[in-house]
């Protein structure tokens, strides 16, 4: 695109002073909790090509194939262009719609394509349930540790988000039911708890069954709803699939959430919504306040990728690619991490949950990490309260084996000298007296805890 | 005296220069952990460059700065770059080297404000007054257990103490320790950062930062600003989100105080031989006591960042603020 003003006028920087008083005084309340961190910024040096990033949530979209992009976009340009170039419906196409149903059959679920709006990718979920549920003040009741990107958009409502620990199969109903009471106790209204049951962002951990239907029949008893975010159920590597919450619940109390960012491409930014009707109408009145539909273009193209009868195929490559990569990282983890160091074994999903000494704070470590170029994410970015400061999170979809061997060397090697600096400083074997000792993994360990582990008081001067 | 600048300098050997203006590096970016804020930095720079006429070319320091600097040919560099490289005089030596004029100190000067220590030691010797401190590296505590020493510095130093990593910038890496067994984790917090950690003693009181601009008659100072987080303290967030800190500028000061904490930022500036435009970070004590805690010769340059509001409390607006630091820096 040719600028045609080679000098655009630009807002001078005059009134720096004036500048943040009057902004400051016009922005809602609700963007206090839009705030940046300094890890958020250390993030900005992992987008650097030497930089091994293991930080990400990225699929690997590399291996798409060309060809199948570029026939079906032909196709869609001699037969659908008018359509895929205009509006549509606020709740999505209806060929899109169906797609939708293909997909979570193949997950086992079935739903009516009539009680399914597709919407701008998962994110706009999050953002359209808060919109809808949320007054603010209201509480959310989230795992621990739970996806940073849901914190922030419940946090945007003024909602008060309270966790849960999880372990190794997920949340425990009872500390829910005992969350649940003392809540009731402050007066507190929480309006619904959000979970990602299978291999959760960022624990890796999946919820298990018992649980899953524990925790539908508190969220009836309390009548209160359940949010169930599913990006990865599809990326499944090993054991058998466990029924959705939805299934359990028969379209009483779910909120069930799905995206095709994981198991087609991020790019297209699509995701979709089911609900209990009343719930879905609001949703529908919302997204169209949002922003009137999702993207036509992209509805057409997963119709046409997906209703063309390859993408099962593609699904299949990318759990292979995807298992291979894990199995690569479960095995570097064992041989390149100190004693003391403890990590979940996903059976699918993207992540892995490493936690260390607890005299380490991962947020420092990264800054140590990355003089080695290489990143992750600090545990502290999936609690809301500070915890999760010697955990953090591992992808293992966004980089080939030879990267991830490499990453998880240099991590190791890091982690190894922090290790042997704080035993050199109190003497002994610090690390493992601190944290349960990590088994073999080729037995599938998975190894608690996940639950938060408290760190210091850190102040600051200068 | 840019004009005349101009007149001398543009010559055949630098064809990309049009117009009035010079073509400026925008040097920016980095491998620095700072990298965030120093793009931030340099955004708001290159629309003032802009505005005011010149010719920008961004430059992100890695390992084709060397090249570009040599293919692009700049009148002079503007140094956006905060932390790692950019402030401790390694950049500088690059430019002296290629003989590129540039906004900042010189590499010697670089080197000595980068470093915390070394920068407080100058203070010392200069008999300007800064909290006490000793530093420990990475090796001493591994190979000499010198965190034996730590009951040692906590008796000079009283608890608590802060830890800071002897190169680091806005606030990253940096801890207090209220007792000696806090100690271990937050030095392997700031040695996370650097291979040296400066134990200084702590010091409450008001945060003020004086902005010192090295005219060629003399180093003079702009009215302190002072920092007044929303929460208990002035960490990264009060320092780059609007409405997480609230600035007084000029600082609520008695006309003794102000004046001491222009005299003793002047004094600063001097003892390290700085040139250019440098912060330097005071603390108003509770017993109204003025200490110097560090001086940062590559200032920061965001939206809050304290020189803007300095100069602004001069009178000075940012693009004259922009325009001011071109002037030294073809003067220097």
């Amino acid at each position: 695109m040719k600028d045609t003003n080679p000098n655009p006028q630009k807002r001078s920087g005059r009134g720096d002073a004036v500048a943040i008083e009057r902004y400051g005084k016009l922005f809602a309340a609700r963007t206090r909790s839009m705030t940046s961190s300094a890890m958020r910024d250390l993030m900005s040096i992992t987008e650097r090509p030497e930089v091994i990033s293991l930080a990400g949530g990225l699929p690997d979209t590399s291996t798409f194939p060309k060809e199948s992009y570029a026939a079906l976009m032909s196709k869609l340009a001699a037969e659908e262009l008018a359509s895929a170039l205009q509006y549509g419906p606020t709740e999505g196409l209806a060929a899109a719609r169906e797609c939708i149903r293909f997909v979570m059959a193949a997950e086992g679920i079935t739903v009516d394509p009539d009680d399914v709006i597709v919407t701008t990718g998962g994110q706009q979920v999050l953002d359209l349930v808060c919109k809808v549920l949320i007054d603010p003040g209201d509480v959310i009741v989230a795992e621990g540790p739970t996806y940073p990107g849901a914190v922030s958009a419940f946090t945007s409502y003024e909602a008060r988000v309270e966790q849960v620990p999880i372990d190794a199969d997920g949340m425990d109903p009872e500390l829910l039911r005992e969350r649940l009471v003392q809540l009731d106790a402050e007066g507190a209204r929480p309006k619904f708890i959000y979970l990602i049951p299978n291999f959760q962002n960022p624990s890796g951990v999946t919820l298990s069954a018992e649980r899953r239907k524990a925790i539908l029949d508190i969220a009836r008893e309390w009548e209160i709803l359940i949010l169930e975010d599913n990006p990865y159920g599809l990326l499944r590597y090993e054991e058998d699939a466990i029924p959705s919450i939805l299934e359990m619940d028969g379209g009483e109390s779910v909120i069930y959430l799905g995206t095709f960012s994981k198991i087609l491409s991020p790019g297209i930014r699509l995701g979709w919504v089911t609900a209990p009707r009343p719930v879905l109408e609001k949703l529908n009145l919302a997204k169209q306040a949002a922003d009137l539909c999702a993207s036509s273009l992209a509805q057409h193209f997963v119709a046409a990728y997906i209703g063309g009868g390859g993408w099962p195929e593609y699904m299949a490559s990318l759990r292979r690619i995807y298992r291979d990569r894990r199995d690569v990282m479960l095995e570097s983890l064992t041989s390149e991490m100190p004693e003391g160091t403890t990590w979940v074994s996903p059976a699918g999903g993207l992540f892995v949950w490493a936690t260390l000494p607890d005299y380490i704070d991962t947020t420092d470590l990264l800054a140590r990490a990355l003089r080695e170029n290489v990143a992750f994410v600090p545990g502290r970015a999936a609690w809301v309260n500070g915890d999760g400061g010697s955990s953090l999170r591992l992808n293992f979809s966004g980089a080939d084996s030879d990267r991830i061997r490499e990453g998880i060397r240099r991590i190791g090697m890091v982690v190894g000298e922090q290790v042997e600096l704080y035993e050199t400083m109190v003497g002994g074997s610090a690390g493992a007296a601190s944290v349960e000792v990590t088994s073999d993994q080729t037995e599938g360990a998975r190894v608690v805890p996940i639950a938060p582990q408290k760190r210091r008081a850190s102040g600051n001067q200068g | 005296m840019l004009a005349l600048y101009l007149s001398h300098h543009r010559n055949a050997e630098h064809p990309a220069t049009k117009g009035d203006g010079l073509k400026i590096a925008v040097l920016e970016g980095g491998r620095s952990l700072e990298r965030g804020v120093s793009l931030r930095t340099g955004g708001r720079v290159k629309d003032a460059l802009a505005r005011l006429g010149h010719e920008v070319v961004s430059i992100d320091a890695d390992t084709s700065l060397i090249s570009n600097l040599r293919e692009q040919k700049p009148d002079l560099a503007f140094l956006a770059l905060h932390g790692r490289d950019g402030e401790d005089g390694t950049v500088q030596q690059v430019l002296d080297l290629l003989e590129i004029p540039h906004t900042s100190s010189n590499a010697a000067a670089s080197a000595r404000t980068g470093d915390k220590a070394l920068a407080k030691r100058r203070f010392r010797a200069a008999g300007l007054p800064t909290p006490d401190f000793y530093v420990l590296d990475a090796t001493a505590v591994r190979e000499l257990a010198a965190v034996e020493l730590v009951p040692t510095i906590g008796e000079r130093l009283g608890w608590p103490m802060i830890l800071k990593p002897a190169l680091q910038g806005s606030s990253l890496g940096v801890a207090l320790a209220r007792e000696a067994s806090e100690v271990p984790a937050a030095l392997l917090s700031a040695l996370s950062y650097d291979d040296r950690v400066l134990f200084e003693q702590y010091c409450p009181g008001r945060d003020l930062a004086v902005a010192v601009v090295g005219k060629p008659d003399g180093a003079v100072a702009w009215p302190p600003v002072e920092a007044i987080p929303s929460g208990d303290q002035y960490d990264f967030q009060a320092r780059y989100e609007i409405g997480s800190a609230k600035f007084e500028c000029p600082a609520d000061l008695d006309e003794a105080t102000h004046a001491r904490a222009c005299e003793l930022a002047v004094s600063t500036f001097e003892a390290l031989q700085c040139s250019g435009v440098a912060r330097v970070d005071l603390i108003l004590g509770d017993d109204r006591d003025l200490t110097i805690l560090e001086i940062d010769s590559v200032p920061g340059l965001t939206q809050t960042s304290l020189v803007p509001l300095a100069a602004e409390a001069a009178g000075i607006e940012f693009d004259s603020l922009i325009e001011l630091m071109l002037d030294l820096a073809v003067t220097a």
